[in-house]
């Protein structure tokens, strides 16, 4: 598996990416009106409060749209083409850009539900990508 | 705001209006050349002089009105640089149209250029990119989804074009459909980069892009230049060209570059700008002759119609079925042959414009729509991000 694009960290994600050390995924909360704030901020998007939280979310969600790429977004990322992209709104109420990883990848379809894994980015942190919750349902 | 109460609708027209495209997609000219190219062909089309312009308005990197005028010799006391990528010439001349209505200034100039096939533009690119990873406070984009490796801006509309998918059951055929009636327009245009008729096949067989666009769904990237002159309705009597009214302008963004953050997928800031800009000029959706309708991929389109009223949302798909786009079809839609196969220099909103009024003055030719009197010019810029809307009339739709 090829690398992917370094990138820096913004002061308000900082917090985010040392709890990916720990493959843990946090999210900050609005204290004044309850809105799940995503990407990271020091102020709410909604209200324009400064009073956030981080909390621990579980990591769970569905797919709300997907692609595969069939020409790589950097050239780090033509080893692994085709790759699926997908936005996943998290159980938590936010929506990000990740990926879908796993066995899953190739048959995932809009409304799976997912489950965050994490790919080491090589400098301690971890990248949150998904895979797809195999269905126990009959 | 109503047809009678707006500040805006009739008082300034469009007299001048020029692009220059090759149908070999390059232009041997730098970008500056070609500005001022089409500076001298606008305001020679309108019978103005360059003496005649006081307001400015373009985009760029850093103070470009500044910069041109400089070249040009003039000292504008009007100017506008609002950049909203794809959308920012629709925006400008909603600018220009508010200014000249409250007198800032009288003749106003709009141009744009761009030669994306010269050597360096790559470069450029790259750099621009380079500079968005460096450490240190990077922007959210760089942080948040750069690492994915969506390609852009493709991705972005495939994700788009797959949710609405999921949503409303629109197929790959309808967005190919909306390609298929495009290249009809372009077949009758000689500046056309692409003048050889598709099928649905050939779109679905084109290969894939960013799942579920097809490179035939994706617009083209060719060098282009264009220039629009606008004046007071008053100055526009006395103007070569028949005038090209200004009936109504709007302009909506609710997200930038991280389609994350877009908060619906499957509708775009045109649902907001395109009801404005019909209510200010005082007309439905049933009443446009022409629709010039940002073609950055084929699901932009199909996001527009919907949004716009042209159709409810969802039926998009329906809609564009049995080429009613096309040459002939109920709803003439992108008649140069758009960004899928006109030209696309990487902000295809100026082409939007002088194919609008060259539709207005009667001036097409083959790909004439007959007695088109109302003509709709709808940008799109970032990725789904920014919209405008300019309603233009002749004379009779004043």
């Amino acid at each position: 598996m090829s690398g992917r694009l370094s990138f820096g960290m913004s002061r308000a994600g900082a917090l985010f990416w040392d709890a990916t050390k720990e493959k843990r995924l946090i999210l900050q909360r609005c204290n004044d009106c309850d809105h799940a704030v995503f990407y990271p901020r020091d102020f709410c998007p909604r209200c324009f409060g400064e009073a956030l939280s981080w909390n621990n979310a579980d990591g769970s969600g569905s797919i709300y749209a997907l692609s595969v790429m069939h020409k790589p977004g950097n050239p780090l990322m033509a080893p692994r083409l085709p790759y699926v992209v997908a936005i996943v709104e998290l159980s938590e109420g936010v929506r990000l850009l990740s990926a879908i990883v796993g066995d899953g990848q190739t048959t995932a379809k809009i409304d799976d539900k997912v489950q965050i894994s994490w790919e080491a980015l090589g400098d301690g942190r971890n990248l949150p990508v998904f895979e797809v919750v195999k269905s126990t349902a009959s | 705001m109503g047809k009678q109460d707006s500040l805006i609708r009739g008082r300034a027209a469009i007299v001048g209006a020029y692009d220059i495209v090759s149908p070999t997609g390059k232009l041997d000219a730098t970008e500056r050349e070609l500005e001022v190219r089409v500076i001298r062909a606008a305001l020679d089309d309108a019978g103005l002089k360059l003496g005649d312009v006081d307001g400015l308005l373009c985009t760029g990197m850093m103070m470009p009105s500044m910069d041109l005028a400089e070249h040009l010799g003039i000292y504008p006391r009007f100017t506008d640089t609002t950049m909203t990528g794809g959308s920012s010439y629709e925006v400008l001349l909603e600018h220009a149209a508010m200014a000249i209505s409250c007198g800032l200034c009288e003749v106003a100039v709009i141009v744009y250029a761009a030669t994306p096939q010269a050597k360096g533009s790559g470069r450029k690119y790259a750099a621009m990119m380079q500079a968005m990873i460096e450490p240190g406070n990077p922007p959210p984009m760089a942080e948040w989804e750069l690492p994915y490796g969506l390609l852009s801006p493709s991705g972005a509309y495939a994700l788009a074009a797959s949710r609405h998918m999921h949503v409303y059951g629109t197929t790959p055929e309808q967005l190919a459909q909306i390609a298929v009636s495009t290249r009809k327009w372009a077949c009758m245009n000689k500046n056309a980069r692409h003048q050889t008729p598709i099928t649905v096949e050939d779109v679905l067989a084109s290969p894939y892009i960013a799942e579920p666009l097809h490179r035939l769904d994706c617009c083209l990237v060719t060098d282009g230049a264009g220039a629009i002159v606008v004046t007071s309705a008053e100055r526009a009597k006395d103007t070569r060209r028949s005038p090209v009214y200004v009936l109504g302008a709007a302009t909506h963004h609710d997200h930038a570059m991280m389609i994350s953050q877009m908060p619906d997928l499957t509708r775009t800031a045109g649902a907001v700008s395109g009801p404005r800009a019909f209510e200010m000029a005082g007309i439905t959706p049933r009443d446009v002759d022409v629709f010039e309708g940002y073609d950055s991929f084929t699901i932009t389109l199909l996001l527009h119609l919907e949004d716009l009223g042209f159709c409810p949302k969802g039926e998009g798909g329906r809609f564009v079925e049995g080429n009613r786009l096309g040459p002939g079809g109920e709803l003439p839609t992108n008649t140069n042959g758009g960004g899928l196969s006109y030209t696309h220099p990487g902000m295809y909103g100026m082409f939007l414009l002088v194919e609008a009024v060259r539709q207005l003055r009667g001036e097409c030719g083959d790909r004439q729509v007959p007695e088109a009197e109302i003509a709709i010019a709808h940008g799109c810029g970032g990725i789904l991000s920014s919209t405008a809307t300019i309603v233009l009339g002749t004379g009779g739709a004043l």
